[in-house]
């Protein structure tokens, strides 16, 4: 299999899964209802998976990501969105170029 | 209220305060569609591949995470599981906001949740409150964060090359801060505060000794498990 070939087949399995899994719950819809435990843990998915996918970045892969994530963190809880981001990259860029 | 109900003064309304929801998120989202297009193409992939990547998987986390493991020959198998990993998430979001949209046309839903993203969901879900959501809203804000995301990941494209490094300028930590900022929108409880620890712990770790895509896997796992244990408490909310 050439490289584009297998690059073509990534990019359609990749969206093949992302559209099952959103097309999924209008199948599952209204009968889809968890309680107790299994509620909380279906619950805890949304922020467990963003959480896991940021958590390299943030604790394992320099100061200056880690001291920017927390003080992302910080800003987050209190401003919008986009004033969250802005300071995280600025913050990121700062540090970067302090402790590189 | 005149009998003509096809193009109502109130369905432009409805597009148009759905445009003006969304324009945040979509600010948000250009740099990180720019970072996006530039690094699949120094990771290899042309113009054709990352516009098809946008429209087609138009799920930021899941393709910047595929750049990030991207190498030749390709890894077909860890890009599904990553992308089924990081994409399981949207299974929950699309069953929540289902029965708010059981009123339009099948084929309509189809689309429109093909084009469903945290932002455009969360906002959805917001102005639906308890009932539904009118189709001018529900696919204008859809229809308009897909054209954002497919220009910006063009733009990155094609410019990428010539930009040079994007973290020179801290374009990719553009995504870890808004992963942070959708993160704390959930942080409104005891138990989803240890919920979010507890995956980060994990992730880290796994990412410091299995390496990609696991940490995700490791992560989310972890947060629910702390999540059924803990399930049993009574919420405090915030």
């Amino acid at each position: 299999m050439t490289d584009q070939t297998a690059t073509l087949l990534a990019i359609l399995g990749m969206a093949a899964v992302t559209f099952g899994c959103r097309i999924s719950g209008l199948l599952l819809g209204a009968r889809f209802r968890p309680a107790g435990r299994l509620r909380a843990a279906f619950d805890a998915i949304p922020p467990a998976v963003l959480t896991a996918v940021i958590a390299p970045t943030v604790l394992v892969t320099g100061w200056a990501e880690t001291l920017a994530a927390a003080a992302t963190i910080a800003v987050a809880f209190r401003a919008p969105m986009l004033a969250t981001i802005v300071t995280g990259v600025f913050a990121v860029v700062v540090l970067r170029h302090g402790l590189g | 209220m005149t009998a003509a109900p096809s193009f109502s003064p109130s369905a432009t309304a409805e597009i148009r305060q759905a445009i003006v929801d969304i324009a945040p998120a979509m600010v948000a989202a250009a740099p990180i569609g720019l970072l996006y297009g530039a690094l699949a193409t120094a990771k290899g992939m042309d113009v054709v591949d990352v516009l098809l990547a946008s429209g087609l998987i138009f799920a930021g986390g899941a393709q910047l995470a595929a750049v990030q493991i991207w190498s030749y020959p390709v890894p077909i198998v860890a890009l599904l599981i990553s992308t089924l990993l990081i994409n399981a998430r949207y299974i929950l979001m699309s069953a929540s906001l289902a029965p708010k949209v059981a009123h339009l046309p099948l084929f309509g839903r189809i689309l429109g949740f093909h084009v469903l993203a945290d932002e455009n969901w969360a906002m959805s879900e917001r102005r639906a409150g308890g009932g539904r959501i009118s189709a001018p809203y529900f696919f204008g804000m859809g229809t308009v964060f897909w054209i954002n995301w497919m220009s910006f990941s063009l733009i990155g494209a094609l410019t990428g090359p010539s930009i040079g490094d994007p973290t020179r300028y801290g374009a990719d930590f553009a995504f870890t801060a808004m992963f942070i900022a959708l993160t704390a929108g959930f942080a409104r409880s005891r138990t989803s505060v240890l919920v979010i620890v507890a995956a980060a712990g994990a992730a880290a770790a796994a990412h410091l000794t299995i390496g990609a895509p696991w940490h995700v896997l490791a992560g989310a796992l972890t947060g629910i498990v702390v999540a059924a244990v803990l399930g049993g408490e009574t919420e405090t909310a915030a």
